[in-house]
């Protein structure tokens, strides 16, 4: 069940809990239509690894997922042969059975450990693979991917080829610390992930701390694309945006003022340095504008009344 | 022309910006452009970036090109068939929406305020024709368009303030600043419209130009963007931690990991069958680093000096030294400080070399240096200068920095002007150039650059 549209893929994406961008959905849609792997990147934490989950939660699809590193080999990724089994099944058979019987028999499929790259190729039923942090592997682990990325295959000398049963939509996750082969991209559909806009992202925040009063919320995404302005190590991510969220939650915080921004401070910034950037920053700022924002705030919310008491008259 | 021309004349236009871009990307592309509306510009454009635009330096080359790209065809078109703007540039003040003397300037500032933060596209594009046509009727207008779009900036007032507000008083609401990016959009706009004016004027479509290096360089300039020089250094680490396996392989000169072997053949009943190598290292030089860090350059001095040392396990040993008129060692500070703004302010402050007259003094330099570590050089250290050999007139000697080289395995210079600018005024790095490999190094890109072929393994045993 290929997707019509990419709203269709947005409206889905929404459903299983993750609210796309346009040009996200447009990707998914594009990669799902065309069966051609998505190479994702962008900063930590703003929700690579978790489109791959929301993909696999909307199309109904198990989701395979490779975690990758330095190191990380064939035998992990791919498959190995089980050769404890295999010397068990000889020893077993030692007497009478010749050598080419015994050949055929061991390398078979019973004999085969299955790893995430073969599971998602073998599997009857359609998965969705992530192979999250390519770029922490190396050049050769990358050139072994091309064939699975390309024809969907894998070539098992012993075996011969194993082609897919079913198309999997694939991922690729990268945070681009090392510049991957212009192989490997050709073969993927290109998709970067940027920190969202701040509309789009009290979206974000509403959907996953739906209990957070609205003001607290719009606040909470100003104040953290303030502290994204700033010369940090590691600026705050929608993943550091919702977990504050969450904690103000906890905390019953029905504003942000200084005092709360302080002692919440180390939820979105993880750096000791940063920490005392931030504090001087946007504290101070938090202090003196909160008055400010209050008077602000009230004169919105009556000049939004008489909006809505406008529209009401002309309707 | 046909749809798929255009299109083809499209990627011309981005491999020709250095953008790579194969005939299976192209298939992909068209592919792609089958699956979604084109009615819509979204769709159209990201179908196309997803599927050329494969890095995000070259989504950034990407929207470039494809902003000048369609907006060239589209007024082409136009003039083509003859469309004109009612009350364009040449009868406005007959036209009611353009009568300048009516505009006032700070009802407009108020306004265009309102829709960068809004983010309002559409209004940003009727307000830079406002604020062109009242600009106009100023008659202060240059022809140039950078010019203009930076004076018609100016003149609403526009600008960003990374460094936060500063108010007289302090109980006044105080208005957030704009970000560089919002008053980028808005410049967007009135260079646009700028150029449809212009267009529309003379009748024709100015030549098209390939995109400024600096346009395509990092957005705010990396070497003065500290958080770019983390994220670089912490990069630079990682790939330089994974460079030797890059090169691994069978090669003439590899060594058999004798212990690897062995523990790879408990799987074949102790038979070593397949034999390991020893992965080849990178090459660890012993590096001797000089740096100006006169005014003129010193944040990139300092950026390249802890991009080094933030490295330091890459390299054998490793001694900086900075000048301006006289020379002097900072190896301790980097060893003592961690933190980036910490090493900048105690060279500033305690390295003895911001002397009186604060010109570089290259001739005093480079004797100041040999006598300190003459005896130390040796054919495998590496000597690398970085400094915009600028001489104030003074005298380069030469014939100093010649023995300097000599003694010396590799001497490389690192100017952090572009090229264009070498050799003009008073900059004499031709003289030196004869020594030494030079290199233009003012983007991050290109400082990686160089800082990989510093680490690569080199092709002799070495």
């Amino acid at each position: 069940m290929a997707p019509e549209s990419a709203d269709e893929v947005a409206a889905g994406l929404r459903e299983a809990g993750y609210l796309a961008a346009d040009s996200t959905a447009l990707v998914a849609y594009l990669a799902a239509r065309l069966g051609k792997p998505i190479l994702v990147e962008g900063p930590a934490g703003v929700g690579k690894t978790e489109l791959a989950k929301a993909l696999s939660r909307y199309l109904d699809r198990r989701l395979v997922r490779l975690q990758c590193y330095e190191g990380l080999d064939e035998a992990k990724a791919l498959y190995e042969w089980n050769y404890r089994k295999q010397l068990l099944r000889i020893q077993a058979e030692a007497a009478g059975t010749g050598w080419d019987a015994v050949q055929d028999d061991i390398f078979g499929e019973a004999f085969l450990l299955a790893r995430p790259l073969m599971q998602a190729i073998g599997s009857e039923e359609p998965v969705v693979l992530l192979i999250d942090e390519i770029d922490k592997t190396d050049q050769e682990f990358e050139a072994m991917l091309l064939e699975l990325l390309s024809d969907f295959q894998i070539t098992i000398p012993e075996l011969g080829r194993i082609e897919a049963r079913t198309h999997p939509v694939v991922l690729l996750t990268s945070n681009n610390s090392r510049e991957l082969t212009e192989a490997l991209k050709r073969r993927c559909l290109y998709l970067w992930l940027d920190y969202p806009s701040t509309e789009h992202e009290l979206e974000i925040v509403r959907l996953h701390a739906p209990e957070l009063p609205d003001t607290v919320a719009r606040r909470l995404v100003e104040v953290i694309a303030m502290v994204r302005e700033l010369d940090l190590k590691k600026p705050p991510s929608i993943a550091e945006s919702i977990d504050w969220a969450r904690a103000l939650v906890l905390m019953g915080a029905e504003d942000i003022t200084a005092e709360v921004f302080r002692s919440t401070l180390s939820i979105i910034v993880k750096h000791r340095t940063d920490l005392d950037t931030v504090a001087e920053r946007v504290g101070v700022r938090l202090g003196a504008a909160s008055e400010a924002s209050e008077a602000a705030s009230a004169a919105m919310t009556s000049a939004l009344r008489e909006a809505g008491s406008a529209q009401r008259e002309a309707g | 022309m046909s749809f798929p021309a255009h299109v083809l004349r499209f990627a011309e236009e981005l491999r020709a910006e250095g953008v790579a871009i194969g005939t299976s990307e192209l298939n992909d592309a068209f592919a792609a452009l089958g699956e979604v509306r084109w009615t819509a510009a979204m769709p159209f454009r990201e179908a196309l970036a997803a599927t050329l635009a494969k890095s995000p330096e070259d989504r950034r080359v990407f929207d470039l090109v494809f902003e000048r790209f369609f907006f060239r065809a589209a007024e082409g078109e136009a003039l083509r068939q003859g469309v004109r703007e009612a009350g364009g540039e040449g009868e406005e003040g007959q036209d009611g929406i353009t009568g300048g003397e009516r505009i006032d300037f700070d009802n407009l500032r108020e306004q265009v305020l309102r829709a960068i933060r809004e983010g309002d596209e559409a209004a940003m594009r009727d307000l830079a024709r406002l604020a062109i046509a009242a600009f106009g009727r100023r008659g202060q207008g240059s022809g140039v368009l950078g010019v203009d779009v930076q004076r018609i900036r100016r003149s609403l007032g526009l600008r960003s303030e990374p460094g936060g507000p500063v108010r007289e008083d302090p109980t006044a609401p105080a208005p957030e600043p704009l970000t560089r990016d919002q008053v980028r959009r808005f410049e967007l706009h009135l260079r646009r419209e700028l150029e449809r004016a212009q267009i529309e004027r003379t009748q024709a479509l100015p030549p098209s130009r390939p995109l400024n290096e600096l346009d395509r360089a990092l957005p705010s300039g990396p070497l003065q963007d500290l958080a770019a020089v983390h994220r670089v250094v912490m990069q630079l680490k990682r790939r330089l931690a994974t460079q030797g396996h890059e090169t691994r392989g069978r090669r003439k000169h590899a060594h058999v990991d004798v212990r690897r072997t062995m523990r790879a053949s408990l799987q074949t009943g102790g038979v070593p069958v397949e034999l390991k190598y020893r992965p080849r290292r990178p090459r660890r030089p012993e590096l001797y680093v000089l740096c100006d860090v006169s005014t003129s350059v010193t944040s990139a001095s300092v950026f390249f000096l802890s991009v080094l040392h933030a490295l330091h396990d890459s390299f054998r040993k490793m001694r900086s030294f900075v000048f301006v008129e006289r020379i002097s060692e900072v190896t301790d500070v980097f060893e003592r400080e961690r933190s980036f703004k910490a090493v900048s302010e105690a060279i500033s402050k305690d390295a003895g070399v911001a002397d009186v007259s604060g010109y570089t003094d290259y001739g005093r330099v480079w004797r100041e240096f040999l006598e300190q570590v003459e005896d130390d050089l040796h054919p495998r250290a590496t000597v690398i200068v970085l400094g915009d050999a600028r001489t104030n007139g003074r005298d380069p000697a030469a014939h100093v920095f010649a023995r300097i080289a000599e003694r010396a395995g590799r001497t490389f210079w690192l100017n952090p002007e572009p090229r264009l600018y070498w050799n003009y005024g008073d900059s004499v790095i031709a003289a030196y150039e004869r020594f030494c490999e030079a290199y233009e190094c003012w983007t991050t890109r290109q400082l990686e650059d160089f800082v990989k072929a510093l680490t690569r393994p080199a092709h002799s045993a070495g």
